[in-house]
């Protein structure tokens, strides 16, 4: 059964001037967005971004101070119980009772949902096929999150919210369940995820949002966001000083002007004692690189290059890392 | 599929049902505790045969007057063994044969060597002669209903109704809640009202199996009397059960952890293990609480029970206490309902 729907030609998720506050905290701060029909998209950030409020005043759990949602056309306030059979969610943090089986589980989720798949068909998707009799207390991380996939997808959604999905899993099953939603994705529903995984949301997503602070502070596809680093090229390095065999442990002082002169070479930054540039043409710039800082007297201590990644994108735009908490 | 599978409210108390019978605990807490505890209490206070009472006498002739005596289990002894048996308990009272008559040896302030002292006198005065002034014919009532066990049956009822209706609700609730089931579950398209429907749904049917299975154990084992209508003592179970369900809800409509919710809990259910009457009559307490006795739910519940089952009284005479569960359904829901907190 498809999942989109034909006669929706308009974005699946519109959100205009959201605006939350706890009492201690803005947790969203203004924020505009829009989610084509059909479309994987990401919301990127770290824990406290406010990623979670965002996704939950999209499902309809948390009303916003301001601002308004429209989801498939419609709104929480006057078409709520239409919309409730239309997406499907996966919260974070959601225990199903243990005590209860897989199918057993399913099956009460799925009495909820007028129209939708079988239960053995969420249970194939999901392939929880061997653990179909079994309780849910006694299943793992991996597939306890499978199940909570399979929740959101008996109803059949059109418009699917999956809230940081591989959170807390080994990276045997996150990449499990990434297949899993390239199912969904290629079956063509329109899926919303969060995640605090820069690689997740690379893999999995058309298009991403960086949030930081309640605020998107980048918006494209994981290719622009990495473009617009400037350069395709990570360098690492720390260095120690040559001569300084009694302070081999003190770190030299690297001339950064002297760096940034090498072609191909965008930005310099240090965090605690380790030197990042964005390189572009990175088979020449790293000679050069070596040459400029012999020539200082420093001794290379650390060297490792990587390509650029939405991390980067976030360190570039805050400073900090994804996962400095 | 069939059709009752797909729908949410059977699913819904399906899953209800599964939940409490995997849970061991609660299957030993509902069902085999009452009956232990009735078990317990029937043996405790069960009615015994009245007492035999040994005594002593110094001569034969004496023993066998006596021992004609149903109540009373006479030996012969000299003075020497007498006393000692007086004294280490042996023989309640010690009679000696003097050369002026009887002396009774015994200590005055145990009832039972007082009984003692009545029913030996009586028999050897009527041994010597004397008859009775007016004729007297006793006639020995040992009557059901009147017993201990018959009063804390109906207690014990009523008590186990709102044990088990507050936890399989609050517990189960407050659960769900703080595992976060409750909040994906109003994420979902469930009705609201079919996850309460769902617990009252499932306590009823519990109900009907232990209401069944205590009084019929009461019933077959001690022979506790029904001597009002059945019908109405079932309404009245089900009206006791709802009114703590009701109760159950509201404790456990705000409180976010286990922990908050038994505080709460107790906190509601001990001044009425204390105060109800589940054990002795809730009107020894003195008459200035009497009031706030009388308005708890588990006072109504189990008096309620105890005049239909003792005293075969029907509704009308019990309206009193069918109006006070019936305001303890409808107030708590009410509120509880106001505010239930989904998340």
């Amino acid at each position: 059964m498809p999942a989109t729907a034909p006669e929706q030609n308009g974005p699946s998720l519109l959100l205009r001037g959201l605006r939350k506050a706890y009492s201690d905290v803005v947790a969203v701060d203004g924020l505009d967005l829009e989610v084509a029909n059909g479309e994987c998209f990401g919301l990127l950030g770290p824990n406290g971004a406010g990623k979670t409020t965002t996704i939950e005043i999209c499902e309809g759990l948390t009303d916003p101070d301001s601002g308004s949602v429209e989801l498939l056309g419609l709104n929480w306030r006057t078409g709520a119980r239409e919309l409730r059979q239309r997406i499907g969610i996966q919260l974070q943090e959601t225990q199903f009772p243990d005590k209860l089986t897989v199918e057993e589980t399913l099956r009460l989720f799925r009495s909820f949902f007028h129209h939708g798949i079988t239960v053995d068909e969420s249970i194939r998707t999901a392939q929880l096929e061997e653990k179909r009799s079994s309780r849910v207390g006694g299943l793992s991380g991996g597939q306890k999150q499978r199940l909570a996939m399979a929740c959101a997808l008996v109803g059949d959604p059109e418009l699917l919210f999956l809230d940081e999905p591989t959170t807390g899993l080994d990276p045997q099953a996150r990449r499990h369940l990434w297949d899993l939603v390239d199912e969904l994705k290629q079956a063509g529903r329109t899926i919303i995820l969060t995640t605090h995984y820069m690689e997740e949301a690379e893999r999995l997503c058309d298009r991403v949002a960086i949030m930081d602070h309640g605020r998107i502070i980048a918006l494209g596809t994981p290719q622009q966001l990495i473009a617009s680093v400037g350069a395709e090229h990570i360098v690492e390095f720390a260095v120690t000083s040559h001569e300084a065999g009694a302070h081999a442990a003190t770190h030299g002082v690297v001339d950064a002007d002297l760096l940034k002169a090498i072609p191909g070479i965008q930005s310099h930054r240090v965090d605690a004692g380790l030197h990042q540039l964005s390189v572009s043409e990175l088979h020449t710039a790293v000679p050069r690189i070596f040459a400029a800082l012999s020539a200082q007297g420093l001794h290379l201590s650390e060297f490792r290059t990587h390509s650029a990644s939405l991390e980067d994108v976030f360190v570039g735009l805050t400073g900090r890392n994804l996962r400095d908490e | 599929m069939n059709k009752l599978e797909l729908s949410s409210l059977y699913q819904l108390t399906a899953v209800r049902f599964r939940l409490i019978l995997r849970e061991p605990e609660a299957i030993f807490w509902i069902f085999i505790f009452p009956i232990l505890l009735a078990v317990g209490l029937g043996i405790a206070f069960r009615n015994r045969p009245a007492d035999v009472l040994q005594v002593g006498a110094t001569t034969t002739q004496l023993t066998q007057a006596l021992a004609a005596d149903k109540g009373l289990a006479a030996s012969t002894m000299d003075e020497a063994a007498g006393t000692r048996a007086l004294a280490t308990g042996g023989i309640l009272l010690f009679v000696v044969q003097t050369p002026a008559g009887l002396t009774y040896r015994f200590d005055d302030t145990n009832p039972d060597a007082r009984t003692a002292r009545m029913i030996v006198d009586r028999d050897l005065q009527i041994a010597g002669g004397q008859r009775n002034a007016v004729p007297v014919e006793n006639q020995l009532i040992h009557e059901t209903g009147a017993r201990y066990i018959d009063f804390v049956v109906p207690g014990l009822l009523g008590m186990n109704l709102m044990g088990s209706a507050m936890w399989g609700l609050g517990f189960s609730i407050v659960e769900a809640r703080q595992k976060k089931l409750l909040k994906r579950l109003v994420a979902s398209p469930m009705p609201r009202w079919q996850y309460l429907m769902s617990f009252l749904l499932s306590r009823l049917i519990m109900l009907v199996i232990e209401v069944v299975a205590f009084l019929g154990f009461a019933r077959l084992v001690f022979g506790v009397p029904f001597r009002g209508s059945l019908l109405e003592l079932a309404f009245l179970c089900v009206l006791t059960s709802l009114a703590f369900s009701a109760l159950g809800l509201l404790v456990a409509s705000r409180a976010r952890t286990m922990e908050a919710a038994s505080g709460l809990m107790n906190l509601v259910m001990l001044p009425m293990w204390i105060l109800s009457g589940v054990f002795f009559s809730a009107s020894r307490f003195p008459a200035i609480v009497q009031p706030l006795v009388r308005a708890l739910p588990l006072t109504a519940a189990i008096d309620a029970m105890r005049g239909n089952m003792l005293q075969g009284m029907n509704l009308g005479q019990l309206a009193l206490q069918v109006g006070i569960l019936m305001a303890w359904l409808v107030v708590p829901f009410a509120v509880s309902l106001r505010i239930f907190r989904w998340r």
